[in-house]
């Protein structure tokens, strides 16, 4: 039990560093104005062109396609295959578990090698290629081998040591509703589960902001109009009301 | 020629192989810096001095603490800065892009590398990981020497935004250079050619420095040349008050080749269609260095100009000339800096670009045009950077790829298109773009331009390429500059309007060149 209430309020304390750590994050971005109008060109001329743009970034990583090869695959196979994976979880949190859920179960299994695979191709690339090991810090390897060993230890708690799944699903189930329940004491398991936790604590102070940040990007997400409709940052708007050119006028 | 090693270029493919990492192989003390008097100007700050008997500078005092306050300032008005600071993943996509990694192999002119001389020094100062665990994630205090890697960095950029294409997030380097110039400038690194520059046109109106007297001489001097070529006057109007068009046109086009070929060009389709013009001598310059130097109050500056002086002439359009950071001034900034401009006829966009008129021009036939008088060229086109991914022409994307084209085959029977990893939003700077357009950082300039030197001798040796044309000042400036460090000759560069211009008839040319073959040859 002592288990159980340690994950437990390790799992809260996660969740709220992600959840008010990117929504923090996410306000910065939304209130930072961008002053000036820097699509990469072309550019769409409609907002329904950048929707159609972004979501041609977000879920085929157009731009790395054509950046590079390799690293589009590694990517793309990961982060699809990760997706699969969560959405396999969501039993874990669901009862009775939705058909849909049901019907993913085992493409969210083997997804999990499909994870590993592309995990393991980006950490290939990182040491090999030597202009991508020069930009690499300590973290962004350990990233790499963080997510390698959730995934790892996740797909042994299935394949290799079996993991009380009923159990883990009422202690999950427990803790939505504060109440707490027990965690099976595999260390396999406990591994794994950590190591998520310390990947959504450390979600919005690490690099991890790619994901709410691609949709803040100026150069992505603005309409090529600036002809039509004059853009205007409220700081610039400032000091055109006050008749200003810098901000030390008298 | 040169005290380094000029890249090889074989024109095998048309792109050039990339190089193995390399380390300070381009490290120094970067361009010349701004003195004291320029920075005031320009409202930076000035408390700073040269080292006696060298050409180096102190930094101002608590340098340290208003270039982070700089960078904080910056952060909160750019969501570009703070956004392209945080997500970065360093996947790798974008090293491989720049011209001047590609040119130098020196490391930190890979893309990422560059904005991470930032990017470590904003985790230092600004980030729970870098405050805590600086060596984990890679941050760094900020010291002289990290200033040193900024200056002399930031200044081989010339932000052509090629990376920003590539990068899965749209990062935009010249956005991180633009920020890390006006940090710089507000510690006692400006840089002299820019701040200089800037100051003759806040003064006089152009970065020449050119006055009103002189500009007039000079547009009388190409009236007459064109009157001698073709028997034909037509005008180049200054300060004509009650115009349509008001041109507004880079400096270089006044003096420089092939630049004044453009202008001439522009004067003859304007002179051909019937269209009352003028240019300023008041915005007399195309060109905005405040762009460069990332200072919104700057640029702002000199673009009031245009209003003032579209304004005072009572024009009803604006029209630029061929210019690729001017275009993208224009073309994206112009209405955010100097507009509305509600008191132009809102039957034309605001600014248009020359392509924009010669198009629709010749599509309606009316220019008259024999191609035949480019006969003794095959052309290629090099879509400048600025131009490619920073700006439009006409109505739909894609446009400033081409309308330029579309205008040289309208005017050229021989046409071929480099490689196409090379063209397009995917172009290759000329390496002269930036703020880098000067003879103190010549090095990087020829090692910069080496990826288009590939492209353009695959076509000229396969091909039987002869010419390039270009709708940029900067581009042509630094290509009849770089070009015979590779083996080309100056004269191969050739301004898109010249090729229109060789190719129109003006009215009573052709018997006005008759009279003359026949002088010819009676003497």
């Amino acid at each position: 039990m002592i288990l159980g209430t340690v994950f437990g309020v390790l799992f809260w304390v996660a969740t709220l560093v992600l959840v008010l750590g990117i929504a923090n994050k996410v306000r910065i971005y939304w209130k930072t104005p961008a002053p000036l109008k820097i699509p990469t060109m072309p550019a769409p001329v409609t907002q329904r062109g950048v929707v159609w743009r972004m979501f041609k970034e977000v879920v085929f990583f157009q731009s790395l396609f054509r950046a590079s090869k390799p690293t589009w695959l590694f990517a793309f196979v990961f982060h699809m295959s990760l997706w699969l994976v969560l959405f396999r979880h969501v039993r874990y949190f669901q009862d009775p578990v939705s058909s849909i859920v049901l019907f993913m179960q085992p493409f969210g299994k083997y997804a999990g090698f499909a994870m590993i695979l592309g995990l393991a191709g980006l950490l290939i690339r990182r040491i090999v290629v030597d202009r991508v090991r020069y930009i690499s810090a300590p973290s962004d390897f350990l990233m790499l081998v963080l997510l390698i060993g959730i995934g790892a230890t996740g797909l042994m708690t299935k394949f290799v040591v079996h993991t009380d799944v009923l159990q883990v699903k009422e202690f999950f189930r427990g803790l939505m509703l504060f109440n707490w329940q027990p965690l099976p004491s595999d260390p396999i398991l406990l591994i794994h589960l950590a190591s998520v936790a310390f990947l959504m604590l450390i979600f919005p102070i690490s690099k991890l902001l790619h994901a709410p940040g691609i949709f803040f990007s100026p150069s992505r997400n603005q309409v090529d109009n600036p002809r039509e409709q004059r853009h205007l940052a409220p700081w610039a708007a400032d000091l055109e009301a006050q008749g200003k050119i810098y901000p030390d006028d008298k | 020629m040169a005290d380094y090693e000029i890249p090889k270029v074989t024109g095998e493919t048309g792109k050039l192989a990339v190089p193995a990492v390399e380390h300070d192989t381009m490290k120094g003390t970067g361009p010349w810096i701004s003195k004291p008097h320029f920075q005031k100007e320009m409202h930076f700050p000035t408390d700073f001095e040269q080292i006696g008997g060298t050409t180096k500078y102190t930094l101002v005092d608590n340098w340290k603490e208003r270039a982070l306050d700089k960078l904080d300032d910056l952060r909160t008005r750019y969501r570009s800065l703070q956004v392209y600071l945080d997500i970065c993943v360093k996947c790798g996509a974008c090293t491989d892009k720049c011209h001047y990694f590609i040119g130098t192999a020196d490391a930190k002119n890979m893309p990422v590398a560059r904005q991470d001389l930032l990017r470590k020094v904003y985790r230092r100062y600004f980030t729970f990981a870098g405050k805590y665990f600086p060596k984990l994630v890679g941050a760094v205090d900020l010291t002289e020497d990290v200033v040193d890697d900024w200056y002399n960095y930031y200044h081989q950029c010339s932000q052509c935004r090629r990376c920003s294409v590539f990068c899965p997030y749209g990062i935009d380097t010249a956005e991180i250079s633009m920020a890390a110039r006006e940090i710089l400038d507000h510690i006692g690194r400006g840089q002299k050619y820019c701040t200089e520059i800037m100051g003759k046109v806040h003064k006089i109106g152009n970065n020449l420095g050119l006055p009103q007297a002189a500009l007039a001489d000079t547009l009388e001097g190409l009236e007459e040349d064109v009157e001698w070529e073709t028997g034909a006057k037509v005008k180049f109007p200054l300060d004509k008050k009650g115009a349509d068009i008001l041109l507004i046109t880079p400096s270089a086009d006044f003096f420089a080749e092939p630049h004044v070929d453009g202008l001439m060009g522009y004067a003859k389709v304007f002179h051909q269609a019937g269209l009352d013009w003028t240019l300023s001598s008041y915005a007399s310059e195309g060109a905005n260095f405040g762009m460069f130097i990332g200072s919104y109050e700057n640029m702002r500056r000199i673009a009031l100009r245009i209003r003032k002086a579209a304004q005072d002439l009572g024009v009803k359009r604006i029209v630029f000339g061929e210019c690729g950071h001017a275009w993208r001034v224009a073309y994206s900034f112009l209405n955010t800096l100097a507009g509305p401009f509600d008191f132009l006829d809102p039957k034309y966009p605001v600014p248009q670009h020359v392509l924009e008129i010669t198009w629709p021009l010749l599509q309606a036939g009316k220019l008259n045009i024999d191609k035949t008088r480019n006969d003794d060229k095959t052309l290629t086109f090099h879509d400048s950077c600025n131009i490619a991914r920073g700006t439009r022409m006409g109505d739909k994307p894609g446009g400033q790829f081409d309308i330029p084209r579309n205008v040289i085959k309208a005017v050229c029977n021989n046409y071929v298109d480099m490689n196409q990893d090379t063209t397009h939003d995917a172009t290759f700077c000329c390496g002269g773009g930036g703020g880098i357009l000067t003879d103190d950082l010549m090095e990087i300039r020829v090692k910069g331009a080496a990826p288009r030197m590939e492209a353009l001798k695959n076509v000229t040796e396969n091909q039987g390429v002869t010419h390039m044309a270009a709708i940029c000042a900067i581009c042509k400036s630094q290509f009849t500059k770089v070009i015979p460090y590779y083996g080309f000759t100056m004269d191969q560069i050739v301004s898109v309007h010249q090729l229109v211009s060789n190719a129109l008839i003006l009215e009573g040319q052709l018997e006005y060149e008759k009279i003359e073959r026949d002088e010819d040859d009676f003497y």
